[in-house]
């Protein structure tokens, strides 16, 4: 067959794969286009472009009733031939950026558990999420232990040997730690007035997860970055706590860490856990490459930090809002912090399983391909 | 074979070419998708703590958004392409030539933070020169490449003339020539179409070579015939 029986042939089909890609990518497309169509019945209507003029002319129920897996098919079909008969490159590369568009419409990535965003987000932590953790527990035991260890040891170490908290904090930051937690002050907490809640939100939202991104992405350096930002910030933390504990501020400064505790070092043990999954792929593969490892283990630990995200969040809100109420005592404060504890501890151990499973973690499933074709619409 | 190219096959069996974009046209976007950044917190920033503590606090987690979240949003929403990246026509693509999922841009997004060290994307800049495909870290552990966005275009029109035989029979190349001059016969001068048209000295030889476009219109006619048009 010769280029322009070709071309004669096939040209509506392209045009219509063509409406149909930018249909399926632009939702919002359709409705334009009915409206233009409704035009152009109603009177004469000028086409803004050549597209538009093509769209025109073809027979709205041909659009309607189009079959676009299959139309799409035998336009790859149509390049295939073009390139074999080797007609010429300019009707190639137009085949050829239509089946690249195509190619993106039908393979795009769509929400696999519902139909909206929020049916996304609820699967997403009623099992994604949880799921994901606890596959890779071994993961979260290294990283609490290299992040709570040296909480715990500055925590102790300091009621021994008080000199030790300038070992880790300038003596200005203390004296300004001092000040934050000091019983006779009238706030507590971060220096703030009463109106400031609000702000402070942003700020623990701005600051506390940026740490923990940081603290993940700095694992891809062969998992060093996650490693010391762990290690730092556990002797960090310990060493304000210990310091704050052997001056006997117990009272001021346990009260308003315990409640947003449970989301926050929780988070940053997970920030740290994905970091460090993702570097150990490289330093230790096992049977596959280090680059397909990577890939892998990249594809796990961005779940995780999805999830953090989320709880960066929650421990921001509590920290801003509740943490710093001084209306509340502190026996209630401790009990809440306590409830905190259990509620994140009891979600990651049994949200998302399935009742026949048993808590076996190599019996759990892979969760379904995040990718489908959506083929409901045809 | 351009080593910018990098081919994919579908699962139809098609192969697509791909370019991708290189370090230059990757700053430039990011450069304005920088300054738009840049003007947004401007903006928010003399709008919202106007309205005291509590636009404080909008402010910070407007900075906390767009810090982190501004190219992934704009990646899922727009297709690959943040503002920066529309304006230079490029696209960030799954290695398989799909959209990018939510997955694969956060994680390349997040790990820009690596490949900005120890400063201005150094880190970066070199896994770019060392990768095949102009990969960032961030590209490499997400599995995405940016490539050049083609935009659709249409047939381009032969000029409809007498068809006319090749007096000696061409290769396939030589075919596929001739027809693409004589589609792209309009972007040309006269001149410039009619010095082009007198490289085929076998096609044009036996011409007048007084009259001004006999050339240029032989190779039209013979690649009409080519076409199919007889």
């Amino acid at each position: 067959m010769n280029q322009a029986r070709f071309i004669e042939l096939h040209e509506q089909q392209w045009l219509l794969l063509e409406v149909l890609c930018n249909e399926q990518l632009h939702p919002d497309k359709i409705a334009r286009r009915h409206s233009r169509q409704a035009k152009r019945k109603a009177k004469h209507y000028q086409p803004k472009s050549l597209y538009e003029e093509q769209i025109l002319v073809l027979p709205p129920e041909l659009i309607e009733q189009a079959d676009f897996p299959a139309l799409y098919r035998e336009v790859c079909q149509h390049l295939s031939l073009a390139e074999a008969r080797r007609y010429s490159p300019y009707l190639i590369e137009r085949l050829s950026i239509l089946v690249e568009q195509a190619h993106q419409a039908f393979y795009r990535p769509v929400h696999v558990y519902g139909d909206s965003a929020l049916s996304a987000i609820i699967r997403f932590f009623t099992w994604t999420f949880p799921r994901t953790v606890r596959r890779e527990i071994n993961w979260l035991w290294l990283s609490s232990l290299l992040f709570y260890g040296p909480l715990l040891a500055m925590i102790i170490v300091i009621q021994f040997r008080p000199e030790f908290v300038y070992s880790v904090l300038s003596p200005d930051s203390v004296s300004g730690m001092e000040a934050m937690y000091d019983p006779q002050a009238e706030h507590i907490g971060r220096e703030r007035g009463s109106g400031s809640d609000s702000k402070m939100f942003g700020f623990y939202i701005f600051n506390n997860t940026s740490i923990g991104f940081r603290t993940f992405a700095s694992g891809l350096l062969l998992g060093i970055g996650s490693l010391f930002t762990l290690l730092f910030n556990g002797l960090h933390i310990g060493a304000v706590a210990g310091h704050l504990t052997h001056l006997g501020y117990s009272d001021t400064f346990w009260p308003f860490v315990v409640g947003h505790s449970a989301f926050e070092l929780t988070a940053i043990a997970l920030s740290g856990a994905a970091g460090l999954k993702l570097g150990f792929s490289l330093l230790m593969p096992g049977r596959k490459s280090r680059y397909q490892a990577l890939l892998d283990s990249a594809k796990i630990s961005v779940r995780i930090m999805g999830g953090v995200a989320i709880m960066f969040v929650m421990a921001a809100f509590i920290e801003a809002y509740w943490s710093s109420t001084q209306l509340i005592d502190a026996q209630t404060k401790y009990t809440v912090g306590a409830l905190l504890w259990l509620l994140v501890t009891g979600y990651f151990a049994f949200v998302g399983r399935r009742s026949d499973e048993s808590s076996n973690p190599a019996l759990e499933m892979e969760p379904q391909a995040e990718r489908l074709t959506d083929k409901r619409e045809f | 074979m351009l080593d910018t190219i990098k081919k994919i096959e579908t699962p139809e069996g098609v192969e697509l070419p791909l370019t991708c974009a290189g370090f230059y046209v990757r700053s430039i976007a990011w450069l304005l998708d920088a300054l738009i950044q840049g003007v947004l917190l401007f903006l928010l920033g003399i709008a919202l703590p106007s309205l005291g503590d509590f636009g404080m606090g909008l402010f910070l987690i407007a900075v906390f958004i767009i810090n982190w979240f501004y190219p992934v949003l704009f990646e899922i929403y727009m297709h690959g392409q943040t503002p920066g990246k529309k304006v230079m026509k490029i696209q960030v693509l799954l290695m398989d030539g799909t959209l990018v999922n939510w997955g694969a841009s956060m994680l390349r997004n997040l790990l820009r933070t690596v490949d900005f060290l120890p400063f201005f994307y150094i880190l970066g800049f070199i896994s770019m020169l060392f990768s095949k495909d102009f990969r960032r870290l961030g590209d490499l552990a997400a599995d995405t490449i940016v490539v050049y966005k083609r935009s659709q275009q249409h047939i381009a029109r032969i000029p409809h003339a007498e068809p006319a035989a090749p007096p000696i029979a061409l290769t396939a190349r030589e075919q596929q020539s001739i027809v693409s001059y004589a589609e792209r016969l309009s972007q040309f001068s006269p001149e410039r179409a009619e010095e082009l048209a007198l490289l085929a000295t076998p096609l044009v030889k036996d011409l007048d070579q007084q009259s001004g476009h006999a050339a240029s219109d032989r190779i039209v006619s013979i690649a009409n015939y080519l076409v199919g048009r007889r």
